[in-house]
Formats: C-alpha cells, structure tokens, sequence
C-alpha cells in the first residue's frame, strides 16, 4: 500500500489501546521514547476489558481484585500523565516492513506515521458460527459471546431472554451469570470436551450459584428458528468429538451465544511481513518480544490469548520498553535485567488447581471451596463437622467456614445514566448470595447522573447488606 | 393505478424493472421481504455461464448466451463487481473427455465462443492447485463471475432513480381482474392484494416470484407449471485462502446435474459448492452436516489441499427448478406475464430476460414514450478500500464520515454504510447493509461491527435499537433495553 501524503514522525507507535498497548505505551515513555502513540478504532482505551464489567483482574498486578473497567483506567491515568499520544476512534490499516503505520480517522484522514518502532497489541476476535460449521438455519439471535457482551453491558440491551450458551470456558461462564443477573433465563451450558476450561470459581459462582446446567461432553448440533432462533438441537459426543447418533435433544431457547475460542487479530501483523506461528496463530516473538521483522514488537492477545490480564500487561511492559530502546537505536539486551524481572513475574501462574473443572470438584466429599482471598487459590474442603483442611492461611479457613455456611459474592452489574449511558458499577464488599436478585433490582430501578468517577458512592448500604454500590468507571 | 407490477424483487425482475423504468410508465415492483434479493439472487454460484450446458434453441440456451455477451457492459453501467476468469470443467477419465467433446459441440451450437479441449498440463498451468488426476477439461474462456446480489439491488436502485417504485413487505395473496371502465386497451385491469391488506391496481403484471412463481400464477387460474426448491449447500472461505482457484471449476456434468464447483468470487472469497438436493420446504433454507459433508468431499477430487480452517460460513440457496425443464416466459392472459422455473442460468440469463420480456410488454401496449432523462448508471458507489491515499483523503475531507472504518475484516467505513441506509433500494436491516457494503461479511463474520451498523440503522430510520432487525420484523437483533432507570 501506498504511504499517505501527510506523514507524522513518531519513536514509538502502539496498534490497539488495549491492556497489552497501553502497558506497552507507558513501558515505553518511561524508558525514554519522546513520542509515543497509542492508535486505538474505539472511542475510549482499555480495549475488551471496558465490557468485562465483572471482577477478578489484577490480582497478580495490583493485589487487589478489580473489575476490567477498574483495571484499564489504572492504566488509562498513567498514559494520561506520561502525555502518551492517543488517537481514539482511528483505524490502522497497514504497516510496512519498514515501520510505515498508517491509520484513518474522522479528525486526521488517511494518514501515515513513521515510527522508530512499532507496537503490535490488536488483541483477538472471536471465533463465529461460521468457523464452527454448526447446521441449522441463519436466525437472528445467535452471538458471540463477546458480541453479546457488548451488546448488555455497553449498549445496554438484552441480547436474549432464554439462552443457550456453546463453550464453557470463562467467558462463557461469566456471561451466563450475567445474563441470569439481567433477567435471563440460561437454559444450559455446552461443552464439548468432558471438562470446562473456566477457573473452578467461576463454574461455582456463574453456574452453580444460579443452578445452571452444565452439560458436558455436549454440542450443538443444530439450530432452528427462521427468523429468530427458535431452539438449538444439542448432543452428546464420542471420544471424537462427533455427535453421538440417539443423544440428541432439543432445546428451546431464542438466543445462542458461542463461546468458542479466540483468534489473535494478525491481519495487519502479516501485512507487515511479521511471520506467524500457525500454532498461537500470533507473531512469532523473542524474548524482548520482538518480532521476525526487527523494530515491530507485539504483545498480549495478539501474540497468544492469554487468560489472565495481569500477563498482558507483563507483556506489554517488555514490548514497550524494548520497542523504546529500538526506537533510540540502543541495544535491545539493555533489557535483559527487565526480561529476567519479568519472567520472574509471570512464574505467578495460575496454581493448577484453580483450572480443574467441575469434575474435580463433584468428586470430593464434603463441601469444597476455592479461596478468592489471594492468587493462591487453594482448595479448601469443610466436613459436616466444619473441619477445614487444603488451606494453607487462617484467612483461608475463614472464607471457606463463610462460603459454606452463608455464601457472599461481590456483585457487578451495569447502571442506567440519564441519556442511556450504562455505567459498570460494583459493590464495595461481597453481599449475602441470596441478596443478589435484591441488589439487581435497586440497581435497575435508579438513574445515575453524570458525571461520574470510578469510585464514587451510588448507593449506600444496598439493601441493608452493609456494603455500598460504587461506580467502576469514569464518565466525565 | 400502475401501468406495469413486477412481482418479486431477484434479478429477474430487477433487470426487467430497470428496463422498463426507460419508459414514461407508473412502474411498481413488489417483494415480500424487507429487502430485494432474499430469493434465488441472494444464494448462487455468481457464475455467468458461457453458455455450453443448456440444450441448443432451448430459451435456457439463447439466454444465456445472449445474457453472457451483455452482461459485462451491463456490469460496468450498474456498477457492479464482474470478473471474466474464465471457466473449466474438468474431466478425470475418458468417459468424461468423451462427455466434454459433447459439451464442445453443444457450446459452438449455441453460439459460444472461443471453446476448447485442454489437457490436464494445460489445465494445470492455469490452475496450479489442480488435481494430477485431472486430464482434461472444456475451458470456455467468456465464463465470468459476478456479484449476484449487487446485480440485483442496482439495477433495482437503477430503476428506482428513474421513477420505479418498490413496495417491500408486500406478499402478493390476491390478485383480482376488476372490469374496465372503459378506454383502455382490456375490458380488464388487476388489484393485487398483499398479506398486510394493502391493495395496488395495475394495467400489467409481471410474475417475478421465484420460488413461489407456480402459487402466483395461480392466483390468475394458471396451474400449468409447477416449482419444486432444489436446496443448493455452500461453503465459503476466507480472502486468504484465495490463492485456491482462480478461474471457475466444474465437474463433468452427469445427468444429477452440474455438479460442485469452486470459484474465487469477485470478492476474492472463494466459494465451494452446492449441493443439489430436491426438497418439499420452500422456506426450508438449512444447512446440512451431509449437505456440507458431499460438498467437501467432492471438491477434494479437485484439488489436494484445501484449507478448511479458513472456512468462515456456510450458506443454502433454493433453486426454483420448474417441471417443464426450461425457462417458462410466457403469457397465459393477455396482461400476465410469467418469468418461472428461472433457475440456472437465470442470472447469466438475466438481462436477455428482461429484453425478452420488454419486447412482450411493447406488444402488449405496456409501454409509452421513452423519458428524456432517463439514466442507465448507477452513479457515486464508494469502495473506500479500493481508492488511493489521496482519494481517501479528499473524500475524509468532505464528509468525515468515510474517516470511521466500522468493519475492520472489509475495510468498510460509516460514510458506505450510512449511503447504503439512503441510496436506493435503501437498506433497511443489518443484512441489507451488508449485501449492499460488504460489512460483516468478513472472517469475523459481524461480531464486530454489527452492534454499531445496528446503531447507525436506528439513527437513520428513527427507530429505537431494539427494533433494528436482521432481516425484517421477527428477526430484531436484541429485545428491550436492560434498565431504564425506573422509568419506561
Ligand atoms: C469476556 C472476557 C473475560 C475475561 N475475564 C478476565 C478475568 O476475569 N481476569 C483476567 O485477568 N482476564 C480476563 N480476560 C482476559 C483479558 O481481558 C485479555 O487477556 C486482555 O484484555 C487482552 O488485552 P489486549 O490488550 O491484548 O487485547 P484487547 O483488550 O482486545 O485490546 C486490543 C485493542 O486493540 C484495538 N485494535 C485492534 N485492531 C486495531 C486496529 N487495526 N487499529 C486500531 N486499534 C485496533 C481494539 O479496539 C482493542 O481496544 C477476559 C477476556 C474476555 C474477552
Ligand atoms: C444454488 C443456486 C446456484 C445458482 N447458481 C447460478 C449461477 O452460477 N449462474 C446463474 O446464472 N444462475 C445461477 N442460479 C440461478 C439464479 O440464481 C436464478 O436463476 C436467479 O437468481 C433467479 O432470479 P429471480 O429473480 O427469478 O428469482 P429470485 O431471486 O428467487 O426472486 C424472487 C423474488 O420474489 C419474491 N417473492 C416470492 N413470492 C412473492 C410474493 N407472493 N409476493 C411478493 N414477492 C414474492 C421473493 O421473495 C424473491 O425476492 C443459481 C441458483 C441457485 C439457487
């Protein structure tokens, strides 16, 4: 492609204003690039975590439990006062092996940047109903689950009332509680494989908590409905995977959200002549990530989906910094110190035991319990006496005797604000699991008045639970 | 009163609306769906036939031909993606060679030009992903491919700029002859009732319906001909394996039929199938894991490899196959006219359809003076991906709304979608747009853009979000919103 006529001049330009690109951006001021740009399509940064209104980030990064919202402005603030430059609501479209971005706005047009190094930080996109091949008729009503998520925690409408969800991995598991919060009705679970993907909590706290089927070793075989989905046919499979002929059943339902992999965005990577792994079906990198084609970096879900959004921002952070080194013509094994520094970091990996599936659990006696309290995630198992054992702290003890006796779970949901904003808000601290339906519905039944700051008090003692309703994101 | 109704919005009535939006006439064209090209015209091959296949002085036969020599020039007028890529059918044993020496002879009879027998090397220097097991093939070098849908909604548009009406949503239930009061040419005019009860009146009908043609005949007591669906699977793959074929490749045709071919499309997608399956459901529009099975099975006759994990959707065409076996254009009643059993070739067919059908029409006295200002382009089509940097930037300039890429896999911008809502035929749904811009056809299929095309769509047709639908009422794309804050 042809550079456009009117060409900026940058050291550093990031694609994607994710986690992964705005650590990267950040990395990368602070290691001395002057100019650095964050190229980003959405209106504002923070990248898929804006819609991942639910908590559980950053509790390897921050050793605190935030919502994603919550966690991207973290990151949000710190490029604001590193005078990081963004372009928001702008597209880039081609990058050349010699370090050509070029991107397209409303505000600047078709434009160029020449960049000392290059950021690549697209994150993924989801794998569709297409890329499955699932039979049936093309209704209305069948989503990705990320499409769906969009759909009920930005814009603010239901994508289904009786629903059907493909993929037990932790999206599809998050979505279903959120659905079920919103008024839903998730009929079932399928998973394919005889065990889910997602953390044993959330199997616990999406499924469990609101008694939603898990149907293992299930897919769906068809979908019906000719102009809205009308039911999905599912089955069981063999150890091939192929439906197994007699187990189907039908079921009813308007919506089919799929939760069916991700695919690292590499359209623009390959464009660059980045060589891709066919595996990761991301860029192949180095330790300083850096790809085949030298000064082009990438990091996060671009390279490889990653589960836990704290790695991203490991990631970004060696990206950027070695993207900044580049960009000043200095030697990359500067950062070997960092790289040591941050593999260190990334040993913090998710304990096994956290990513058992349901199965594990059924099997034990007695009542057993993940604990939450810190990335550990040990598991914990309480007898009918209330004997505890598995946990490695007193705290642990704690919250399983609590989670056994009177189950309390922090609750995330969406505000309505004057002129139809949804504001992601949460309570301060958990509230009793059976308050959640109570909690929902004086969420639901008041008007939030912009402006808003993350953190400021919406309701107090919601409920009489104890705990506020704070907001979880910024609209200024 | 109407002076001419096309019933049926596919490409047959399209091309006929658009011809006769030439003449000084009150022109109306009726579809049932919220959009044109729901039918036929929305699920083909894409294939502008050369014309060797339909048995010689058969209508199928001279349309075709006639159909494959405009429809260039045509495409170039209306604006829309043709490509001549040429076509083979390929043969892999001596009864097949002995079969393409058939086709040969059938081609050169009804008037197609420039065939000729190859041999498998030959074949493979063109098509280097082509099986060793070929050895020989037919190669026609005027077979083209085109991009069905667009046909069909530009020469709609095309007609509507030049005075035609369109009334969607409007399923033909009734047709009634009223007596004439006098001074026209029939002592007979029709009222045609659509399923909502609204009613229209017109001097001339024309039968457009595809599938549903034989039950509209019907209407005016003509039970001549019947229409059975013959369901067509497919599958296609992403841009990036296009590299796959270039030119369009058949089979050796056997008497099922023509059999699966694989295509790269205009759009540089590349296309397998279909299937033929006769079925009962004319709404029945599924697709099979047999179906899908077949079709992977019998391409792998044509080439080695073919990278299945780029598959991005799959999608079944219903063919109006008529029990005559041939194009069935006629008049049962003076003022009726019928354009049945349309099926393969009828989109190579199509604009020698229309030309057909306008000269029954002039006979009949349908038409009037020509217009002055009448004007055979579709006009001010951007393809924002396909223009050059400064192009992109004088356009961002005056109107900033092609600076908003809102699909990401096609490169399509807010300005495209935004003049796909307001051209004609206007776009009404999230599917309509994406006929019309290309957006959310891509490997992601929508997930990404299709939340904010919805969006533009409620802003420009004033209705709230929740009403937006994927193609037409009933297919509403989310129901009401979550929270309204106490208030409704
Ligand atoms: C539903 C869901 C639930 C999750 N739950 C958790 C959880 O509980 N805990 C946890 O730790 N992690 C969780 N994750 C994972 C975590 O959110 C991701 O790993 C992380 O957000 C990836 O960051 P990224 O920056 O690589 O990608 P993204 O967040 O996807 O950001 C990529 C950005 O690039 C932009 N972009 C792409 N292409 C272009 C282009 N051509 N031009 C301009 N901009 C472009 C996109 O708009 C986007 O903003 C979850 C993920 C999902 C999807
Ligand atoms: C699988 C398949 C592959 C094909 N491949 C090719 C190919 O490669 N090359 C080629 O030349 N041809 C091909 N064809 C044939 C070609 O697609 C058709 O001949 C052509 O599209 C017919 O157009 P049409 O306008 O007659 O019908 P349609 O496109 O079916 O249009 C009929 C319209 O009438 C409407 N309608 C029906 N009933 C009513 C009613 N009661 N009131 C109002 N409106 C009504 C329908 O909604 C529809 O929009 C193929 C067909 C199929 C199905």
């Amino acid at each position: 492609m042809m550079k456009a006529a009117n060409t900026l001049k940058a050291d550093v330009v990031v694609i994607g204003g994710g986690p992964a690109g705005m650590s990267a951006a950040v990395a990368a001021r602070e290691a001395g690039a002057e100019e650095v740009v964050i190229i980003e399509r959405e209106s504002r940064l923070s990248g898929i975590l804006q819609q991942c209104i639910h908590n559980g980030f950053g509790l390897h990064k921050f050793r605190e439990e935030l919502t994603g919202p919550e966690y991207g402005l973290r990151y949000e603030e710190m490029v604001k006062k590193l005078d990081i430059i963004v372009m928001t609501e702008t597209m880039a479209v081609d990058i050349t092996p010699g370090r050509v971005v070029t991107a397209v706005s409303k505000e600047r047009g078709y434009f160029s940047i020449d960049a000392g190094a290059v950021v690549l930080a697209m994150g993924c996109r989801e794998k569709s109903r297409g890329a499955l091949s699932i039979p049936g008729t093309r209704p209305s009503g069948v989503f990705t689950a990320g499409t769906a998520q969009k759909l009920v925690n930005i814009k603010g409408y239901m994508p289904g009332k009786r629903i059907v969800i493909l993929g037990s991995g932790d999206i599809g598991l998050i979505m279903a509680r959120r659905m079920t919060l919103e008024g839903a009705e998730v009929k079932a679970v399928c998973e394919i494989m005889e065990d889910s993907g997602g953390l044993t909590r959330n199997i616990v706290q999406c499924l469990r908590d609101f008694d939603i089927p898990l149907m293992l070793r299930h897919t769906v075989v068809k979908i019906h409905g000719n102009k809205r989905v009308e039911g999905v046919t599912v089955a069981r499979v063999d150890e091939n995977l192929k439906p197994i002929p007699g187990t189907q059943e039908y079921i009813e339902c308007d919506t089919l959200m799929l939760s069916v992999g991700l695919i690292p965005e590499n359209e623009l990577s390959k464009k660059a002549g980045v060589e891709i792994d066919p595996k990761t079906r991301g860029p192949v990198v180095d330790e300083n990530r850096q790809t085949k084609v030298p000064g082009i970096f990438a990091c996060g879900n671009v390279v490889k989906v990653h589960e836990l959004v704290d790695f991203v921002s490991d990631e970004g952070e060696t990206a950027g910094r070695a993207a900044a080194l580049f960009s000043q013509g200095k030697s990359l094994s500067v950062s070997e110190s960092h790289k040591n520094s941050n593999s260190h970091k990334s040993a913090v990996s998710v304990p096994r035991e956290q990513k058992k599936g349901v199965k594990h659990l059924q099997g034990s006696g007695g009542n057993t319990v993940i604990c939450t309290i810190c990335p550990m995630g040990c598991k914990i198992t309480v007898d009918k006496n209330m004997n505890v054992s598995g946990n490695t702290c007193s705290r642990g003890e704690k919250y399983a005797i609590q989670e056994v006796t009177a189950p309390k779970r922090t609750l995330t949901t969406t505000m309505y604000a004057e002129g139809g904003t949804m504001v992601p808000v949460r309570t301060d601290s958990p509230v009793p699991r059976e308050k959640l339906f109570d909690c929902m519905e004086e969420i639901n039944s008041k008007t939030l008045i912009l402006p808003i700051r993350s953190g400021d008090i919406i309701i107090e003692n919601i409920e009489g639970t104890g705990a506020n309703v704070v907001a979880a994101g910024s609209f200024l | 009163m109407y002076k001419i109704a096309i019933i049926g919005g596919g490409v047959v009535g399209g091309m006929i609306a658009r011809e006769m939006s030439k003449y000084d006439v009150r022109l109306v064209l009726l579809e049932k769906e919220n959009d044109v090209a729901m039918g036929q015209s929305k699920a083909n091959s894409g294939i502008v036939h050369a014309g060797y296949d339909p048995e010689p002085g058969s209508l199928k036969a001279i349309l075709n031909v006639r159909g494959s020599q405009m429809m260039e020039e045509i495409c170039k007028e209306l604006n829309v993606k043709y490509r001549k890529n040429g076509t083979l059918v390929v043969g892999f044993d001596e009864e097949d060679m002995k079969r393409l020496g058939q086709l040969l002879e059938r081609g050169r009879k009804n008037g197609v030009e420039g065939l000729e027998i190859i041999d498998g090397e030959t074949a493979r220097k063109m098509e280097r992903n082509l099986s060793e097991k070929i050895i020989g093939a037919l190669y026609a070098p005027t077979g083209a491919v085109v991009c069905p849908y667009e046909l069909t909604t530009h020469s709609i548009g095309n007609a509507m700029d030049n005075g035609a009406e369109l009334l969607t949503q409007f399923e033909v239930t009734e047709i009634k002859k009223i007596e004439n009061d006098g001074n026209r040419q029939r002592t007979y005019f029709y009222e045609i009732t659509a399923s909502d009860g609204r009613k229209i009146q017109t001097e001339y009908v024309v039968n457009c319906a595809g599938i549903h043609s034989d039950e509209v005949a019907k209407l005016v007591g003509d039970c001549e001909f019947s229409i059975t669906p013959r369901r067509g699977q497919y599958l296609l793959l992403d841009k990036e394996a296009g590299g796959l074929v270039n030119a369009t490749v058949f089979r050796t045709p056997t008497v099922m039929g023509k059999g699966v071919l694989a295509v790269r499309t205009v759009d540089g997608n590349i296309l397998l199938g279909p299937t033929s399956e006769d079925i009962e459901d004319k709404e029945d529009k599924a697709v099979t894991e047999e179906g899908l099975a077949s079709v992977i099975a019998r391409e792998a006759e044509f080439f080695d490899d073919i990278p299945m994990d780029k598959v991005i959707t799959q999608f079944t065409g219903l063919r109006a196959h008529g029990n005559t076996g041939d194009f069935i254009i006629e008049s049962p009643e003076a003022g009726f006219i019928n354009c049945a059993g349309i099926e393969s070739p009828g989109l190579s067919a199509s604009p020698a359809i229309a030309e057909m059908v306008e000269e029954m029409l002039i006979e009949a006295g349908a038409t009037g003076k020509l217009k002055q200002d009448y004007r055979p382009e579709v006009k001010g089509i951007i393809r924002f991906k396909d223009m050059t940097a400064e192009e992109k930037n004088r356009l961002i300039a005056q109107n900033p709304a092609y600076g908003r890429v809102v699909c990401r896999c096609e490169e399509i911008t807010e300005g495209e979608i935004l003049d796909a809502i307001r051209r004609n035929p206007p776009a009404r749904d999230v599917d309509a747009v994406k006929r019309r811009t290309r957006a959310g056809m891509g490997r992601c299929q929508g997930g990404f853009c299709m939340p904010t095309v919805a969006e533009l769509l409620a802003e420009e047709l004033g209705i709230p979000f929740e009403k937006v639908t994927k193609s037409g009422e009933g297919s509403e794309i989310t129901f009401e919103r979550t929270k309204t804050g106490g208030d409704k």
